[in-house]
Order: structure tokens, then sequence, then C-alpha cells
């Protein structure tokens, strides 16, 4: 269980760093490199909770495909400018958000204390349905069972999504000077 | 719980809270609409691992199931956005958040 400890107190470091990271680096370049850590980090936290599959999709989909469309159009764009973070746009509105998000915070720390004892009752025990078969083989299962029609709503969803996006990066007709390939 | 310092569920549940808050304070202060997003990826891990957290309290594979549909529809939203803030930005260079008020017309 101490091993357990390390890892978790490792992973939250490591993900909250990058998290905080993300938000305060004034180059987007360096948000992207810092959202790859904190990715890492919950695919640390989904591998110590028998979640397998979703550790690996999560490396692969969000550190290998997301993160690298972000760099990607930030090199494209050409935004890669450190942001003006010392002027405050609107008066008052980060002490603002700060008091918002704290209370979210607080609420939801809340929340999760006065249940700790309904949440953490089966923490413990080993009788997971993943031990009789491999995480893999019980996720196809639930998916291909319970949520095949969702399963083929989202192949709509994905085809929806390439057409807008071919349809929104296209470059117009009458930019005949164009500079930068779209 | 803390005393014998065994990692619980709410351990995991508190950090994704502290995670989800963090994100949402990159979407309320940031302007540049690419960090906007990547606070808005930092919210969905949030949720995602409070997903797969249930799923192994509850002993029920249901929870892993949405994380699936939920990194799905996040792959077709930072697409679209993507191409959304690609759209703007190739008009109007280094346009923030603050600029996208001139749509209003």
């Amino acid at each position: 269980m101490s091993v357990e400890l390390a890892v978790f107190v490792l992973t939250a470091a490591i993900i909250l760093s990058g998290a905080i990271g993300v938000i305060v680096a004034k180059n987007p370049v360096h948000s992207a490199l810092m959202l790859v850590m904190t990715l890492f980090g919950i695919a640390v936290l989904f591998l110590q909770q028998d979640a397998q599959f979703l550790a690996a999709v999560q490396v692969i989909v969000y550190a290998g495909a997301i993160v690298v469309l972000f760099l990607f159009v930030i090199m494209l764009l050409g935004v890669d400018q450190a942001e003006q973070l010392r002027t405050e746009p609107i008066g008052g509105q980060r002490p603002f958000a700060g008091v918002v998000v704290a209370g979210l915070i607080a609420l939801l720390i809340a929340a999760v204390v006065a249940h700790s004892g309904a949440i953490g009752a089966s923490s413990t025990s080993g009788a997971l349905r993943q031990t009789s078969d491999t995480n893999i083989e019980v996720l196809a299962r639930a998916l291909f069972t319970d949520g095949v029609f969702a399963f083929e709503l989202t192949s709509v969803l994905l085809v929806i999504s390439v057409v807008g996006a071919v349809v929104l990066s296209r470059k117009p007709k009458r930019d005949a000077t164009s500079g930068k390939a779209a | 719980m803390i005393a014998t310092l065994v990692v619980t569920k709410s351990w995991y549940l508190v950090l994704a809270a502290v995670l989800f808050g963090i994100g949402a304070t990159g979407v309320l202060v940031r302007r540049n609409p690419l960090v906007m997003f990547m606070s808005v990826e930092l919210m969905l891990n949030a949720v995602n691992l409070t997903f797969v957290t249930f799923s192994k309290a509850l002993n029920d594979v249901s929870g892993q199931l949405s994380v699936f549909f939920v990194l799905v529809v996040a792959a077709a939203e930072v697409v679209v956005g993507l191409g959304i803030i690609v759209a703007i930005l190739r008009r109007r260079p280094g346009a923030t958040a603050d600029d996208m008020s001139e749509l209003k017309g």
C-alpha cells in the first residue's frame, strides 16, 4: 500500500504542476508541453485504478493526437509569441475568477469529504469484475452490448467533425496571394 | 483515513476537483483561444479521472465506457474548434478571445 501512496503523491504533484504550468505559461508551446505532462500523470492514475486500456488510449489519443494537433496549429499560425499577461483587460476579472474557482473547489471537496465513507467503502475489495477477464475484454463487452448505439453514433460524430474541419480551414477562393499553406 | 495514510478513492476525487478548478481558472483568465482550449482539456481529464475512480469504487465498468465516449467527443471538439481558430487567426493574426466580440456585427 505504501507503493500506491508513493505513486499517488508523485503523480498528483506531476499532474498539478503540469496543470498550473498550462495556465501560467506565456508561450502556448510551453502550455502544450505541460499539458502532455498532465495527461501522462492522468494515464498513470488510470493504470493504478485497473483501467489499463484507457491508460493506453489516453496516451495515444491525447498525448499522441490531440496535443500534436495543438502544436501543429500553434506552429502553423505562428502564434507562439509570448502573450501579454501583465495587463488585465477587464478590471477585477482575475480576483473574481479566483474567488469563483476557489468556491467551486471547496464545494467539490466538501461533497467528497462528506460522503467519503460511502465512496471508500468498497475501495479495498479485491473482487472486481475485471479480475475474471482482462480489462479490455470487459470494456469491449460493455461497449458492444450496452453502448453499441452510442458507439455507432460516434462514427457519425467523427465524420461530421472531419467534414467541419475541412470546410472551416479551407482557404477562401478569392485569397489568391497565399503565403502560408493551410 | 489520513492518519493511516491509505490512498482512498476520496484522494483521487479531490485531486480531480482541484484539476477541474485549475482548468476552469485557465478558461476564465487566459485570453489566448488555444490556451483556453487546453484548459478545457484539463477539465475534461479531471472528469475522466472521476469516472474511472467511481468505476473502480463501484466495481462497474460503465464509468470506463463513459470515459471512452468523452475521449471521442473531446477529439471531435478539438478538431472543429481548432478549425475555427485557424479560420479566425488566419484572417486577423494575434486575435484574442476579446476580439471575438467583433463577430456580433
